[in-house]
């Protein structure tokens, strides 16, 4: 097996055994990226060749000097004979709106391009106090404000590495990309209403949305800010939980992190899964929307090959002695969307306040009559048309005369999601879950160009994930098939706060028992070596 | 013209003296620092930072709301204010909106007339303070040291009738402030700044009319000039037929004078919403008692006090209470002195206050202890020193730090109460007066009081007058 096709675990025993340099396995993933990532998302002028159209395009920044010195330090370490952590020398890439010291953080827009953050985000900073080797700064939608990474500032935006004319989904579709075209084990991701396990869905592997609180937000440039998490993206379930456990925990400088002790995820998937009740739900089975003429909710069931997944994985569940329970009712699922457009819009507007002009980042090059016009121009011209957009939603529904009719009643819409939850994972209740398997899209990646430019639509590829971000509670993606098209299929399972470490030893357990389905031997596209004509 | 009265509301915004700012570990005080030497990415809203809450903030402003009688809420809530301000560097200020810390409370203020006049509180909310701005050579420049100060914003009811009620109001809450130690409340400083509500009505009725906000009444002076200057204009208005519109206004301190800064129409919608990076505040029932007993005697309490407990007068139970170590140090002089206490009050409020003056220095700051001072006043009214040996022991025991017995003792300050020196002194000096003494003899008997003079200048002050006025009669009418 090549280096750069191992699991993180794998790679961070055999350096910590002595058996690998972590220096190896930097060059590996260097040449790795050097091999199928192509020109870097900038904000150049560029065309790309056929050749280019058919890389992946996942970073923004490789961080080679960095990374470099960081595994040394690893193996300098080992050489005097001290453990270098959980870590050790495993390629990670970080999505590009972590502030990372010593590289730039640009969070995929104009107004941040050249921003060099003064410190590290603490979730980055215990990776690589556990060994970590950082490669570099992967492309995301602009802010995180989309579901196809296609609205970067940092163009060519990544392909999906199954089929490089689809979208890898968004917004950590570089991170998602990074890892399945293995150019890292692992990738930092964040997820405000799907944002890691969308993109992880449509390239084929696992992505974690932690309980909120779980992983420190620190140095996360803020989304919205009550659903932002940061979760592990990896290739195998044990890799995810191998990160999850690294990062989670208290940050005294994040308010809102949570004091509970972390629990042992690695121990947890050495369990099986019998007599956990796992629960299945009508509300899963099909996409909702308004009618736009009408405002009437629209029903559309999912993508039929999804749905089959979602049943054979419940199957090789109940073999592996799950309990599976059905018609858990989730009735607010469908109002996850309109929801998180009034709150995430609300909050994104006032995030985004920061970026003036005034401190950091770009400032317009005209000349000005006043400070108003500074501020308009600087926004007009740093901001892509997604912020631009969620901004104006922002400020009109958190605006005094609306505030109540929207934003209050989006809050009250909310708990009634979180109470969907509750009520599911209740342990005196009637449904006593210990987790709910879902898809985790309604359909497996679209074609680049297909969507994008219609934010609305865009937003409801997130109606699966949504909802677990309104509630705060954890889920994971696996992957579960590929579709006729040969793209890969994600199925997800969602458990009650701070068990992350059922709804990963369920998903082990699925992983495990599914070692030798046909669709594991297939390969992503750009690992097939093979061009397209 | 009718007869008006001005209704003043007054919207305080008060600096905690806390160690560090609210949100970030970087110092609160930035007083004379270089611009933007005191900052951090938190108080300075870089991309991906986080508040963190100071708990020190909440208790001092728990503590104010319980010095003003205010009720503790247990459940506060920080929220948003969004505004653009090169001085607001996250684009919105952390602010406390519908569930402030504070609710309702009252400051009696004792009026110069001895009247009582209560101010009703409407509410304490925390928030932090922004950056300060300067334009210098046609640039604008940003200064963010102040920005993450902690501050409690303080609004009153609409319960003032005049500038000079509002001076008293903010004299006697910078007293407060002081004494309950949450604030240094030094107004140059901008420790304690003011915006005043003023509208007119005229007397007997009870309706609010529209009112006028004005901006930047920083000193106590300001918000007496500035609230009768707007008092007038809008009378002058309405009796000339116009209309009083919701203007905000600037007092510019050094013209004196009321500059129109905005009006109502342009006022923003600063969209309020909860600060998802902050969890609610809670103060539990134990918290809010703790805080409670923490808080020593109020100036207004200490003050009746004075008046029942020592048989002060309004004025001087007024004077030893204007400043928090004053009144202890009184209390402390007391003590010492076991006696009459309005002694111990002449003496510090005439000759201790000018002693702190030219010093510079407060009561607690004294190298001269109470009980130095119950120890001189004690030698003084024994008769052991004289009075003005007594004063100028003061200074002396000041400036030296020494116990003033021993002053006393080493300089010989002590008052000759021999009689036996004390006559035989006389009996020189009469020896050497032949002329005097036969005038006196005479009948000029008012040469008595030249007489006591020289005794006085050839001992140094220290004889003691009523046995130097006896030898000499003594020795005069033989």
């Amino acid at each position: 097996m090549s280096l750069t096709a191992l699991s993180a675990f794998d790679i961070a025993q055999k350096v910590r055994a002595g058996e690998l340099k972590a220096s190896q396995v930097t060059e590996a993933a260097l040449n790795q990226i050097r091999k199928v990532d192509g020109i870097s998302g900038s904000l150049n002028e560029y065309k790309l060749t056929d050749e280019e159209e058919q890389k992946v395009h996942a970073f923004i920044q490789v961080t080679e000097d960095m990374a470099m010195a960081q595994s040394k330090k690893v193996d300098e370490a080992i050489a005097k004979g001290k453990d270098p952590g959980l870590l050790a020398g495993v390629p990670i890439s970080i999505k590009d709106i972590f502030c990372v010291e010593g590289s730039t953080t640009s969070a995929a827009s104009k107004i941040l391009a050249n921003f060099k953050a003064p410190y590290t985000a603490t979730s980055v900073q215990k990776l690589i106090d556990a060994g970590g080797v950082i490669m570099g700064k992967v492309n995301l939608d602009e802010f995180t404000f989309g579901s196809s990474t296609e609205s970067s500032a940092f163009q060519p935006a990544t392909n999906n590495p199954w089929n490089t004319e689809y979208v890898p989904g968004g917004s950590s579709g570089g991170s998602t990309a990074s890892v399945a075209a293995e150019e890292t084990a692992l990738s930092l991701g964040t997820d405000t209403g799907g944002s890691i396990r969308q993109p992880a869905a449509f390239c084929g592997v696992v992505g974690l949305k932690p309980t909120y609180g779980r992983v420190s937000r620190l140095g996360l440039i803020a989304f919205s800010s009550s659903l932002d998490c940061p979760g592990p993206i990896s290739r195998d379930v044990r890799d995810a939980a191998l990160m999850l456990q690294v990062m989670a925990g208290q940050d005294p400088k994040d308010s809102t992190s949570s004091a509970r002790p972390v629990g042992n995820y690695l121990q947890s998937l050495e369990q099986d899964v019998k007599g956990l009740r796992i629960g299945l739900s009508p509300d899963y089975e099909a996409v909702y929307y308004p009618d736009l003429e009408s405002g009437e909710l629209l029903r559309e069931p999912i993508q039929k090959e999804v749905r089959d997944a979602v049943l054979s994985a419940a199957d090789v569940l109940a073999k592996a002695g799950a309990e599976i329970v059905e018609n858990i009712p989730m009735p607010n699922t469908r109002y996850g969307i309109p929801v998180y457009f009034v709150v995430s819009r609300v909050e994104a507007a006032s995030n985004l306040h920061r970026f003036d002009g005034v401190k950091y980042g770009y400032r317009t090059k005209t000349e000005v009559q006043d400070l108003n016009e500074l501020y308009r121009r600087t926004r007009a011209e740093g901001f892509g048309s997604e912020p631009k957009l969620r901004i104006l939603m922002g400020m009109y529904l958190s605006a005094a005369d609306y505030a109540s009719d929207y934003y209050q009643r989006a809050l009250k819409v909310r708990a009634m999601i979180r109470h969907d939850f509750e009520h599911a994972f209740d342990p005196d209740g009637s449904y006593r879950l210990d987790a709910l398997l879902t898809p985790t899209t309604a359909a497996t990646a679209f074609k680049r160009k297909s969507v994008f430019g219609d934010s609305l639509l865009m937003q409801y590829s997130d109606q699966m994930t949504v909802a677990c971000n309104h509630a705060g509670v954890p889920a994971v993606t696996i992957p579960a098939g590929l579709d006729e098209s040969g793209l890969p299929i994600g199925i997800q399972l969602i458990g009650n706060d701070y068990r992350e470490d059922l709804i990963l030893r369920i998903s082990h357990t699925y992983e495990q028992n599914t070692q030798n389905a046909a669709w594991r031997s297939v390969r992503p596209q750009v690992l097939r070596g093979e061009v397209k004509a | 013209m009718k007869d008006y009265e001005v209704i003043i509301g007054l919207e305080t915004h008060i600096q905690l003296n806390t160690e560090t700012k609210i949100f970030c570990s970087c110092k609160a005080d930035s007083w004379e620092a270089e611009p933007n030497s005191n900052i951090c990415p938190v108080c300075s809203g870089l991309p991906g930072v986080l508040p963190v809450l100071n708990s020190e903030a909440v208790r001092k402003g728990a503590a104010l709301a319980v010095a003003m009688h205010a009720r503790v809420n247990p459940l506060s809530m920080f929220d948003r204010k969004n505004y653009f301000y090169p001085d607001l560097p996250k684009g919105y200020q952390i602010t406390q909106f519908d569930q402030p810390i504070g609710t309702g409370g009252y400051l009696d203020l004792k009026m110069t007339d001895g009247q009582t006049k209560r101010v009703r509180i409407h509410k304490l909310h925390l928030e932090e303070d922004a950056g300060k701005t300067k334009i210098e050579h046609g640039t604008r420049l940003v200064d963010f040291n102040r920005c993450g100060v902690p501050l409690i914003e303080m609004v009153t009811e609409p319960d003032l009738r005049s500038g000079d009620e509002a001076a008293q109001y903010l004299i006697q809450l910078r007293q407060l402030l002081r004494w309950i130690g949450v604030s240094e409340a030094d107004m140059e400083r901008g420790h304690l700044r003011c915006d005043a509500n003023v509208s007119i009505r005229e007397r007997g009725s009870d309706i609010l009319n529209t009112k006028t906000e004005i901006k930047n009444v920083n000193s106590i002076d300001a918000v007496r000039q500035a609230i009768g200057e707007e008092a007038k204009r809008q009378i002058e208005l309405v009796e000339s037929g116009g209309v009083v519109q919701s203007y905000t206004l600037d007092w510019d301190a050094d013209r004196s004078k009321l500059t129109l800064m905005r009006s109502k129409e342009s006022e923003a919608d600063y969209r309020y919403f909860r600060e998802p990076d902050l969890l609610p505040v809670k103060l539990s029932e134990e918290e809010i008692e703790t805080i409670k007993a923490s808080l020593p005697e109020l100036p207004i309490e200490r003050r009746e006090r004075f008046e029942l407990e020592y048989q002060l007068s309004v004025y001087d139970a007024e004077i030893l209470t204007s400043e928090r170590s004053l009144s202890d140090y009184y209390e402390a002089a007391v003590k010492a002195y076991d006696k009459e206490a309005k002694v111990v009050a002449n003496w510090m409020i005439n000759d201790l206050s000018r002693l702190m003056n030219d010093q510079g220095k407060t009561a607690s700051e004294l190298a001269l202890k109470p009980v130095f001072l119950a120890q001189i006043i004690d030698m003084v009214e024994e008769g052991k020193i004289n009075a003005a040996t007594g004063k100028s022991l003061l200074r002396k025991v000041e400036e030296s730090g020494r116990e003033p017995q021993e002053i006393v003792d080493s300089e010989g300050l002590a008052v000759i109460a021999d009689s036996d020196s004390l006559r035989s002194q006389i009996e020189a000096l009469l020896a050497n007066s032949q002329d005097e003494v036969a005038n006196f003899r005479a009948g000029k008997e008012s040469l008595l009081g030249w007489f006591v003079g020289q005794v006085m200048r050839s001992t140094g002050g220290k004889a003691d007058p009523k046995l130097t006025r006896e030898i000499l009669l003594e020795l005069l009418k033989n």
